[in-house]
């Protein structure tokens, strides 16, 4: 959508009609066309209001009416409803029956089980990229796709002998608030252990850890430290905690890709490299750098290789570097084996598990059940915002976790 | 047991921004623009030339150094020409209108120009002003304080004859031994400049941060780094060393001339950008810079020796830096 033109030119764009010989775009005729699309799938709005000053509710439906006025047979909606409330979902799904009863097929993609069952005929279940089963939705249990979506009934995978953390909280985050990417969440994490996040894409977990790094503000919310209330504004003041943030996108915050790998690992930690007038000691770099290639066998041709040219799971040992090198207390791992290949997401367990053994906490944000199942002491899962439930011990399955990721909090009806 | 060669051993130090291909062809071009002009004509390689040539080349040089830092953070600095002017006025108020000692106005130059560095730098960090229209406003806000303080006037060091030695004294003299060799002090002082500059980018905490900043800015920020006082830093930085060229522009011309200062900030990005300094930040030596910065005044001597018109001048050097950043792209494509 672009966000600065109106409804009638968003839904034109590229085949405007045209007017004296095609020299002049013909508005008038464009915004007679749009509210004749309107009122076919009767909803109230004027042609000429920029899209920018809508709801994103109207906004999607301008997005319908552009893909409707190219006489469109199918419609894939992807995730449709991820920012409605409850009555414009009602509104929305009333203008898809009605496209249904024209005859337009829809492709409605979808995590709201609730809506899937209300919404749907069919149902085709995915899961790792391939196809699982088409049912009908009226036949189906929820609890049905459920385990459709997990896959095996999971008692296979073994968790290793996990040492039991302490009970000493080390960060304790108390009424966190911000909009709807975050609804009142309390959570304690103690000292020593893996404390997994889980939930599904978009349902907040992201976005609480960078609240607690100091990376997004938040509205209300505290944060403890060792029992002391902090206050963290910036990624420095976080860190200052020893809080450290393994972001899921790497290349975009977790690493000068352009420099190289010495510099990554005491990047952030440079203070302590300098003497007194500011000057780089580099022997100490090297040194450093050198003492955590080694211990996390990091795979580089040099010290001074950009990072750039590394694998992803190398890069991942990088920032791990940087945060071990900063003293961090706390990591947290965002996906940290999203785009890394099996052999290393292996080595990455096996990091993760070495580094709780060594004293230090770990929260752990992942979307694959299977690596939260297996490496977790605690699990926190959340959907939409909310901590919907957590999971300890024996507790811990695929398919605990995707009931409570799938915990909606108001059932429309 | 069998050697095998360690493959973490660190061969060298690293230089950031090691851009040796673009370096090298600059380096290439001005050698065979020396080797051009120097057959073409017989005036061309003169001592007393080429003296002219580094001279005329020390303010460029000096600001193309500035502003060096600041393009390395993926940032632009367009007030560093009409800021030059206001740091040489402020050094005339301090020496001819309030009659103190050359030392303060010299201090006052570099004071005021690293206080207009620290505001551009806040502009930009604190308030999210982009660098281009931040230091776009700073450099109209000097050109009009400058005439104002001035009242339009320039201002003259008739009175303190020491202050036009500070460019055109020569504490490196060797006319004695060779003719006419006798290299003026602003050339001695842009190269401590580049020395110094070039000491600062690549072996303190500063530098670092810049080729970091330029690299990543966030991922900077996300591993809790002050990200918003070391970019005030840099610019602080730049506007000093842009201090230093409004005292040798006013000491070569004995005159703090307040109309002039316009035109000079696209000279120097022109000399860094030929230089190898990449716009998009994360790049760039002060070795490249001083070279590019040759490299046009070069141009523009050899061309005016050969009687080109001056509008040809100015065309051509608009061609060569077309020219030369279409060759680092190339260069970056393979």
């Amino acid at each position: 959508m672009m966000q600065h033109l109106t409804a009638a030119q968003n839904i034109f764009i590229g085949r405007e009609p045209r007017m004296w010989g095609g020299t002049v775009l013909d508005e008038k005729t464009m915004n007679t066309e749009t509210k004749k699309l309107f009122d076919q799938i009767k909803i109230d709005l004027d042609p000429r209001v920029r899209v920018m000053d809508l709801v994103v509710a109207k906004q999607q439906m301008i997005e319908i009416v552009k893909a409707l006025s190219h006489n469109s047979q199918l419609l894939i909606m992807d995730e449709p409803t991820a920012a409605l409330n409850d009555k414009e979902i009602e509104e929305l799904f009333r203008i898809i029956r009605q496209l249904k009863a024209t005859g337009v097929a829809i492709v409605y993609i979808s995590h709201r089980m609730d809506e899937i069952k209300k919404i749907s005929d069919r149902v085709t279940v995915m899961r790792d990229g391939t196809y699982i089963d088409t049912v009908r939705a009226a036949d189906v249990e929820l609890e049905t796709i459920i385990n459709m979506m997990v896959g095996r009934k999971l008692d296979e995978m073994v968790r290793p002998d996990a040492k039991i953390a302490s009970d000493e909280i080390l960060l304790e985050v108390k009424n966190l608030n911000r909009g709807r990417a975050i609804k009142n969440v309390n959570f304690q994490v103690r000292k020593g252990e893996i404390l997994g996040f889980a939930g599904l894409m978009g349902a907040g977990r992201t976005e609480v850890a960078r609240a607690v790094f100091g990376a997004d503000p938040f509205e209300t919310g505290e944060i403890f430290v060792n029992g002391k209330k902090v206050s963290i504004k910036q990624p420095q003041d976080a860190v200052s905690h020893g809080i450290g943030y393994l972001s899921e996108d790497r290349k975009r915050f977790g690493l000068a890709v352009g420099m190289d790998v010495q510099t990554n690992v005491v990047l952030a930690s440079l203070s302590r490299f300098c003497n007194w007038a500011g000057m780089i000691k580099s022997k100490d770099i090297g040194k450093t750098g050198e003492q955590f290639v080694d211990s996390l066998s990091i795979k580089t041709p040099s010290l001074s290789q950009t990072v750039k040219f590394l694998s992803g799971g190398n890069q991942q040992k990088v920032i791990i570097a940087k945060w071990l090198v900063r003293d961090s207390e706390v990591l947290i791992f965002d996906e940290p084996t999203r785009g890394i290949d099996v052999g290393a997401k292996f080595e990455i367990y096996k990091l993760l598990n070495r580094l709780v053994e060594d004293g230090k906490t770990i929260i752990l944000i992942s979307s694959e059940l299977p690596e939260v199942v297996r490496l977790c002491h605690r699990v926190l899962v959340m959907c939409e915002g909310r901590m919907t439930g957590e999971l300890s011990g024996s507790e811990i399955t695929q398919e605990n976790i995707m009931r409570l990721a799938t915990t909606r909090e108001t059932i429309s009806t | 047991m069998s050697q095998t060669p360690n493959p973490l051993a660190i061969k060298k130090p690293v230089t950031y921004g090691a851009n040796a291909t673009q370096k090298l062809l600059a380096f290439a071009s001005l050698v065979s623009m020396l080797v051009i002009f120097s057959l073409s004509s017989p005036n061309f390689l003169q001592t007393e030339n080429i003296i002219a040539i580094m001279l005329s080349t020390a303010v460029a040089g000096v600001l193309g150094i500035g502003v060096t830092f600041v393009i390395i953070t993926s940032g632009i600095d367009l007030s560093i020409g009409t800021v030059m002017t206001f740091c040489a006025i402020m050094a005339g108020v301090v020496i001819t209108y309030m009659g103190l000692p050359v030392w303060l106005g010299v201090l006052a130059a570099l004071a005021f120009g690293a206080f207009v560095g620290f505001l551009n730098g806040t502009l930009i960090a604190k308030l999210k002003i982009p660098p281009f229209i931040a230091t776009l406003g700073m450099m109209l806000v000097a050109k009009g304080l400058s005439l104002v303080i001035s009242g339009t006037k320039p201002i003259y060091f008739n009175d303190t004859e020491v202050y036009n030695l500070i460019s055109m004294g020569s504490i490196f003299d060797l006319s004695a031994f060779v003719p006419n060799l006798a290299i003026p002090n602003a050339v001695l002082i842009f190269f401590g400049v580049a020395l110094i500059s070039g000491f600062i980018l690549n072996k303190t905490a500063l530098g670092r941060y810049t080729f970091a900043l330029g690299s990543n800015e966030e991922a900077v920020r996300l591993s809790g780094v002050n990200v918003d006082r070391w970019k005030i830093g840099i610019y602080t930085l730049a506007g000093a060393i842009v201090g230093v060229a409004g005292i040798l522009i006013s000491s070569r011309l004995n005159s703090a001339q307040p109309a002039l200062g316009q035109g000079y900030e696209l000279d120097a990005i022109a000399a860094a950008v030929i230089g190898g300094v990449s716009l998009a930040g994360g790049e760039g030596t002060i070795l490249g810079t001083v070279i590019g910065a040759f490299i046009m005044s070069v141009l523009i001597n050899g061309l005016r020796i050969l009687s080109v018109p001056q509008e040809w001048q100015i065309t051509v050097t608009g061609l060569i830096v077309i020219f030369a950043v279409y060759a680092d792209i190339l260069r970056r494509r393979k």
